[in-house]
């Protein structure tokens, strides 16, 4: 229980105080997180409405695969991208390993399947809801889409901010690919490894309460900016 | 004033699910003009009829054939489902969503929605949600977004069912309007009077099989086949 109010303690005075090192872990875990949300939503959201109204061959099969993608184990997809950037690897010659690059990458490959199978099952609803309606229309496969990811923002942007929560909250394979090196790649969930390795559970626990609370507030932004859960809107 | 679309042609469509027919066979030509009403009990096929023709359901046998190409006749062509199906836009945004994917200047949108959101009566909750509307005026927002686009050919699935008085002769107005400017209107429904009201020409659909086709006069006067004449005299039929 002292170490619970330790932490809070030192995550009170590390905000207070404006540390350094703080703001700058801080941005840079928004700036990979933000970063791997935007790229991942780009993908996933097109991609799981197109899976919601599309028939074919073997589609089953494929919503069956990205739902296991869900559980992607982060440490082994902090692998894969390791041996693909290393040196010796396909990529190597951009040398983007031990870069956020090389984090955003990790983290758009593992939410990605979380975003886009959350958007499946949300679309596949409002799909069912529409179909008849949009094809009496003579509505092309793109405005199909495009009226659903309209219509179903609300569901979407839960699956956005789902993706957001994995992606700040990981630490396995940004840990692999970003190696956690002191103002380059060390982010929040890094540093509080480091800690916890340390022994300085206050700091860590501090830490853990920024991120924490950092998670809260962009979903909250996120959520006033979109204006949900207001009488009268969808 | 008659659309070029017409006479459209069912040939030997028969509709199967899961084993058990549900439409057809039907031979049946259309005529280019009229308001022909879709009559029949509950289950007789008429929802299966009106999506067979407008190419909403998938067909086991046959062809409908219009007289223009599938894809210039699609575009002409308007369905009003029995519940209304409301996007999750403003009322503005549902009326003018046919116009808008047609890529339509948004000035011209515009005052298509205000002109027809006043002739429905719903000027009013042109920027309110469509989905929080009652029953008879979803189904008279629905009806308008079908019109909105000057189909040659509407075609309408029991359109006034649960709708109280005063909606029916709102929406019976709308579609006397849109008879009289020339477009082709098949419609089903099982209420009688509302048949007797609006008919050029009768289709009697029952067990998926058409019974009873002609003008309306004739077939009310001197129904030709036992079972329409139960179901005009108000039997059930099994």
């Amino acid at each position: 229980m002292n170490d619970i109010w330790a932490g809070l303690s030192s995550a009170f005075w590390l905000v207070v105080t404006g540390d350094p090192d703080l703001i700058e872990i801080t941005l840079r875990s928004l700036q990979v997180s933000l970063t791997a949300l935007v790229i991942a939503s780009a993908i996933a959201l097109p991609f799981g409405t197109w899976l919601a109204i599309r028939r074919f061959r073997f589609r089953r099969t494929a919503i069956a695969v990205l739902n296991s993608l869900m559980g992607l184990p982060p440490v082994v997809v902090g692998l894969i991208v390791y041996l693909l950037l290393s040196r010796s690897g396909p990529f190597g010659v951009l040398g983007l390993l031990f870069t956020p690059t090389a984090m955003i990458i990790a983290q758009v490959i593992i939410i990605t399947p979380l975003i886009a199978s959350i958007t499946h099952q949300a679309m596949r609803d409002l799909w069912a809801e529409y179909h008849d309606l949009l094809i009496s229309l003579n509505t092309t496969p793109t405005r199909r889409i495009l009226t659903l990811i309209s219509d179903g923002r609300r569901a979407l942007l839960t699956a956005a901010l789902a993706g957001f929560g994995r992606a700040i909250g990981e630490v396995g394979a940004i840990m692999i690919v970003g190696g956690n090196i002191d103002h380059a790649t060390r982010v929040l969930t890094t540093s509080i490894a480091l800690e916890t390795g340390k022994g300085d559970f206050a700091l860590a626990l501090g830490l853990g309460f920024v991120l924490i609370a950092l998670a809260l507030t962009v979903n909250l932004i996120i959520h006033a900016l979109s204006r949900t859960e207001r009488e009268g809107r969808w | 004033m008659v659309t070029p679309l017409m006479p459209a042609h069912m040939r030997d469509v028969t509709v199967t699910r899961q084993g058990k027919q549900v439409l057809g066979p039907v031979d049946l030509t259309l005529g280019q003009s009229g308001f022909t009403i879709l009559l029949g009990p509950n289950g007789a096929g008429k929802t299966t009829f009106l999506k067979a023709l407008h190419g909403l359901e998938r067909l086991s046998t046959g062809s409908v054939t219009w007289s223009a190409p599938d894809d210039v006749a699609r575009m002409k062509q308007a369905y009003v489902f029995q519940s209304p199906v409301m996007l999750r836009r403003s009322v503005r945004a549902n009326l003018g969503y046919p116009l808008a994917i047609l890529g339509q200047p948004k000035a011209q949108v515009n005052d298509a929605v205000e002109a027809w959101a006043t002739r429905i009566g719903l000027t009013a909750a042109l920027d309110r949600p469509a989905t929080g509307l009652s029953g008879g005026e979803k189904q008279k927002l629905a009806l308008a977004r079908a019109l909105i686009r000057d189909p040659e050919i509407l075609l309408l699935d029991e359109p006034c069912s649960n709708l109280d008085g005063r909606s029916v002769k709102d929406i019976e107005a709308l579609l006397t309007a849109a008879h009289q400017a020339g477009t082709r209107i098949v419609m089903a429904t099982h209420d009688l009077g509302q048949a007797r009201r609006l008919a050029t020409e009768i289709l009697f659909l029952f067990k998926g099989h058409i019974h009873e086709a002609g003008p309306a006069p004739d077939a009310f006067d001197a129904p030709q086949t036992p079972e329409f004449k139960s179901f005009l005299n108000g039997d059930i039929l099994i």
